[in-house]
This record gives C-alpha cells, sequence and structure tokens, in this order.
C-alpha cells in the first residue's frame, strides 16, 4: 500500500506564459530528427465550439524507429540523438496550435501486441482542474486497424477523433494533419484515463 | 479478475496463466493478481492458493511458456486514489462548465507509451540561477523575501530524481507580469515570477522568491485567489506529468476558493498548502517554507513467493 497520497492536479490557469511557454518546444525537428517531417495542426474548442486561447499542448512520441528516448524503453531499434521526441506549445487566440515533429514508428503494447503509430497528447488549460490526455493517430495509417487501444472504441465516430487527417499541403511544404481537440459536445474528443 | 479467483479455486491452472496474461491487456496489475489469489487462500485452502501462486508468478516470468515479460517498464503507474484530485466538472468554479468533457475518459492499460516521458536526456539546460526569482532584473523585487523548498517523492515515499520544476506566480501586490492579467495593482519592474530548477538525485528543490499576493478573480462577485505558487513537474513517465499550485498556511481564502476546494479529500488538499519551516529560514533575509510533491507510484512490485512458506 502506498504510503503518501499524490499531490493533487490543481489548474494551471491563465497566467502560464511567462512561466511556460518555450516557443521553440514546438518544433521537435529543430536539431535536424530522422524520419518523415510532418505538421500536426489544429484548434482546442470548448462545449460551445468557441475557441480556447489559452490551453497548453504537450506531445511525447517515439522516434521514427518506433523507439521512446527513455531509459525504460530496450528496444533493439535505434535511438535518434536528434530527436527527443517531447513538444509544447500554448494555443493562440483562436485556439489554434501546430507542432512540427516527425511520423513516429510503432511502438509495443501490453502482451504481444504492436500499437500503431501515434503521439501521446497531454492538455491543460484555465477551466481544466486536471490534464486531458488523448492520442494522435494518422487516418492514413494501415496499422490502426490492429491497434489494441483503438480496439477497445468500437463506435466510430469516436474513433474518428483520435484520427489525424492529412489534409492538402501547399506544394513544397511538409505533410499536414489536421487534429482538432473538442473538450466537451458536438465531436468531443475521445480522452484517455491513464 | 472473478475468473481468475475462481480458476485459482478449483485448481484449473492452464487457463489460470492464459487469464493472468489476459490481465495485462486490461490494466489489472501484479497486486491486484496477487490479492485475489490470497483471498483464494481463504476460501480455497493454502495449498490451493500456494500452487495458483507458482503458475502466475509463471505467467509473469520471461520463461512462463510465451507471457509476456512483466519487466519493469511494462509496470503501470498506479490510479488516483478516490477523490484525491478534482473532479473535471466542478461547477463553482465556472470556467470547467464549457471545458470538462461530458465523457468519462476511456482507461487505457499503460504501455511504454505511459510509462516512458520527457527528460531523461532534456534537462541540461536549466542553470542553477533559474531557481532565483528575486535576481533576473537590475534590482530586487518588492515583497516578502522567502525560500520554499522540499522533495519530490512518489506514493511510497521514493525520492524522484533529476526531474523538472517549473514554477510561476504574481508578483507581492498580486499582479502577474501576463498582458491579459488586468488587475488594478502595480507591476514589479524587479520581477518576472517564473523560476525553473531540476530536483537532485534525492528529488530536492529550493527556489528563492517573494510571497505572492492575493488577487480578485471574476469567479464571481468579489472572488479572490488566496496566495499561490504554480508548480509543473514532470516526474519519471508521460503517467506522472502533474501541475498543480502550493498555498500558504493559515490563509483565509482557501476555505471559500473553489479551486483549492475543488478537491474532495480533505487530507489531499491539506497537503496543498506548504508548511513554514524555521528551519528553512534564513536569518535577517528570508522565511522558509517546506512543500513536498508526491507523484504517482508504480502499481506493482514484483511478487513475493512468502505464501509459499
Amino acid at each position: 500500500m502506498p504510503v503518501r497520497t499524490t499531490t493533487a492536479s490543481q489548474t494551471i490557469g491563465p497566467f502560464f506564459h511567462d512561466g511556460l511557454d518555450h516557443p521553440a518546444w514546438s518544433d521537435l525537428t529543430a536539431g535536424g530528427a530522422l524520419g518523415q517531417k510532418i505538421r500536426i495542426e489544429g484548434r482546442v474548442l470548448d462545449g460551445d465550439g468557441q475557441p480556447i486561447g489559452d490551453a497548453m499542448i504537450e506531445i511525447w512520441q517515439a522516434n521514427a524507429a518506433g523507439r521512446y528516448d527513455h531509459p525504460e524503453d530496450s528496444q533493439a531499434k535505434p535511438l535518434d540523438p536528434n530527436f527527443r521526441g517531447f513538444g509544447r506549445v500554448g494555443t493562440a487566440k483562436d485556439g489554434f496550435y501546430r507542432f512540427t515533429t516527425i511520423r513516429p514508428g510503432p511502438v509495443p503494447g501490453r502482451g504481444n501486441a504492436m500499437q500503431a503509430p501515434h503521439i501521446n497528447v497531454t492538455i491543460f488549460a484555465r477551466g481544466l482542474l486536471k490534464r486531458l490526455v488523448t492520442r494522435v493517430y494518422f487516418a492514413d495509417e494501415p496499422a490502426n486497424a490492429a491497434d489494441p487501444v483503438l480496439g477497445t472504441i468500437e463506435d466510430p465516430s469516436l474513433r474518428r477523433t483520435l484520427m489525424a487527417e492529412a489534409s492538402v499541403a501547399k506544394s513544397g511544404s511538409l505533410p499536414i494533419y489536421r487534429f482538432d481537440i473538442v473538450l466537451q459536445g458536438k465531436g468531443e474528443t475521445v480522452f484517455f484515463d491513464v | 479478475m472473478l475468473t481468475i479467483a475462481m480458476l485459482a479455486a478449483l485448481g484449473h491452472h492452464d487457463e489460470l496463466k492464459l487469464h493472468i496474461r489476459a490481465t495485462q491487456n486490461t490494466g489489472v496489475t501484479q497486486d491486484e493478481v496477487k490479492e485475489i489469489l490470497l483471498k483464494a487462500a481463504v476460501y480455497a485452502g493454502v495449498p490451493t492458493a500456494n500452487a495458483a501462486f507458482k503458475h502466475a508468478l509463471k505467467a509473469y516470468s520471461a520463461d512462463g511458456e510465451g507471457g509476456h515479460a512483466m519487466t519493469e517498464s511494462s509496470v503501470p503507474y498506479r490510479h488516483e486514489r478516490a477523490g484525491t484530485h478534482p473532479p473535471y466538472l466542478h461547477a463553482a468554479y465556472g470556467s470547467t462548465v464549457k471545458r470538462a468533457p461530458s465523457r468519462a475518459p476511456l482507461p487505457l492499460a499503460q504501455t511504454l507509451s505511459e510509462t516512458t516521458g520527457p527528460g531523461a536526456n532534456g534537462w541540461s539546460w536549466v542553470g542553477a540561477e533559474m531557481a532565483d526569482l528575486t535576481r533576473q532584473h537590475k534590482g530586487t523585487p518588492i515583497g516578502e523575501r522567502m525560500i520554499v523548498a522540499g522533495r519530490v517523492l512518489d506514493e511510497d515515499g521514493r525520492p524522484v530524481p533529476n526531474t523538472l520544476l517549473e514554477i510561476w506566480q504574481c508578483n507581492a501586490a498580486g499582479r502577474y507580469i501576463h498582458p491579459n492579467d488586468h488587475h488594478d495593482a502595480p507591476l514589479d519592474p524587479n520581477f518576472t515570477g517564473a523560476g525553473r530548477m531540476v530536483c537532485n538525485e534525492r528529488g530536492a528543490y529550493r527556489f528563492l522568491t517573494v510571497k505572492p499576493g492575493a488577487y480578485p478573480w471574476r469567479n464571481t462577485k468579489n472572488a479572490w485567489r488566496p496566495a499561490h505558487i504554480h508548480f509543473s513537474v514532470f516526474g519519471p513517465a508521460f503517467a506522472t506529468r502533474l501541475i498543480t499550485q502550493m498555498y500558504f498556511p493559515g490563509d483565509p481564502l482557501l476555505a471559500i476558493d473553489p479551486i483549492f476546494q475543488s478537491t474532495p479529500d480533505a487530507d489531499a488538499r491539506a497537503s496543498l498548502v506548504a508548511a513554514y519551516d524555521p528551519e528553512l529560514s534564513e536569518p535577517e533575509w528570508a522565511l522558509g517554507y517546506r512543500w513536498d510533491i508526491v507523484l504517482r507510484g508504480r502499481a506493482a512490485t514484483p511478487v513475493q513467493t512468502d505464501a509459499e512458506h
């Protein structure tokens, strides 16, 4: 039995930017990461469909080979010294956010299952007394069909909220994947209790 | 879990192993399986339960006939105890009403994605000077100089080493430097209110700052936030990420603050309040407040075999 109670979560509030925002952290590829460079972008919306301009989003992901930069990932896959897998960005007034990153490789799940490539997402905001957690999957990824987490979500309209859709990029620009995060109501994103 | 108990009691060990392996996909922990088998011992007799224990161990071990090895990295972090964290919807805090999801979050059995996390090689740019919020400008900030120090621990009391702490706060007059803070209190040209540090290998941290003031907010008429310092902590994994607020002892606003009061459990609330610590105070210099941060611990330790004796 644990001997201590975990410190309770409290809201990030509206005034976190001076303490937490590092604009450079929205580009995970700045050091020259290996893999397919992409953009993940979208808007964060509330229960009225209104943009949330004071949210902070963090992402954590494996490298292009499907390995996390962490001592507990002991897979026999290469680490990428130029890719740490962590990003953070604050939303703009119109709720918009954008990460530049690489498309992650697949990582193992529980048992012998493999997970489809995904990006782990945390959302903090005023009005969120504790963080929300979700995952970005890639709508054009064949491995989604066998993903054990997606497999627990039967309703296709719910699964769809976890799918980043490729959108038409201007020629010469990076592939763009669109991922809106809806905290409540119509199109509400599936959040996870991890 | 019921199935495991019945199979253990009936002595169907091959099936038992199969079901124990299946628990690894549903988030049932080794500790929970252990508990079930201990209960089975009460009802089905100790010899039967002992045999079941041996088979459970096999299912968890790497040699267990194809069973997934229960390595350290696949041991999940514990879930929050009921009432020790706030709910998403807390109507007294108005901003939750349109931002709290309407569906409960879906349980997700932790994988490598959740038991790993940022920072393993990432915080070397954080310099010692960033922990001193009183020396970021030409002059000295106005206010009650204070030290806040403590340790980052897990639920089992073990230190969480080398993790990044980020703090931010308003100045002594109750005003954030943030452009959206329109409270009619003076800005302090010598105070930004942001600090960072990486705690040491024993989980210890220490910031020097000035005591933040209380400030009004528009949640309800004449609402004031109690003085607080925002803390952001990573811990070892994606699963342990925490953002919270530290409060001060004896603050009359705590009793009526809907953010502080949103956590149902009184002990959990109390642990958000720092303690004045005369040992930490420095004579003729600064008051000391001690505050420990407790992150989620791991749900399981390796299965003990004591029951065999």
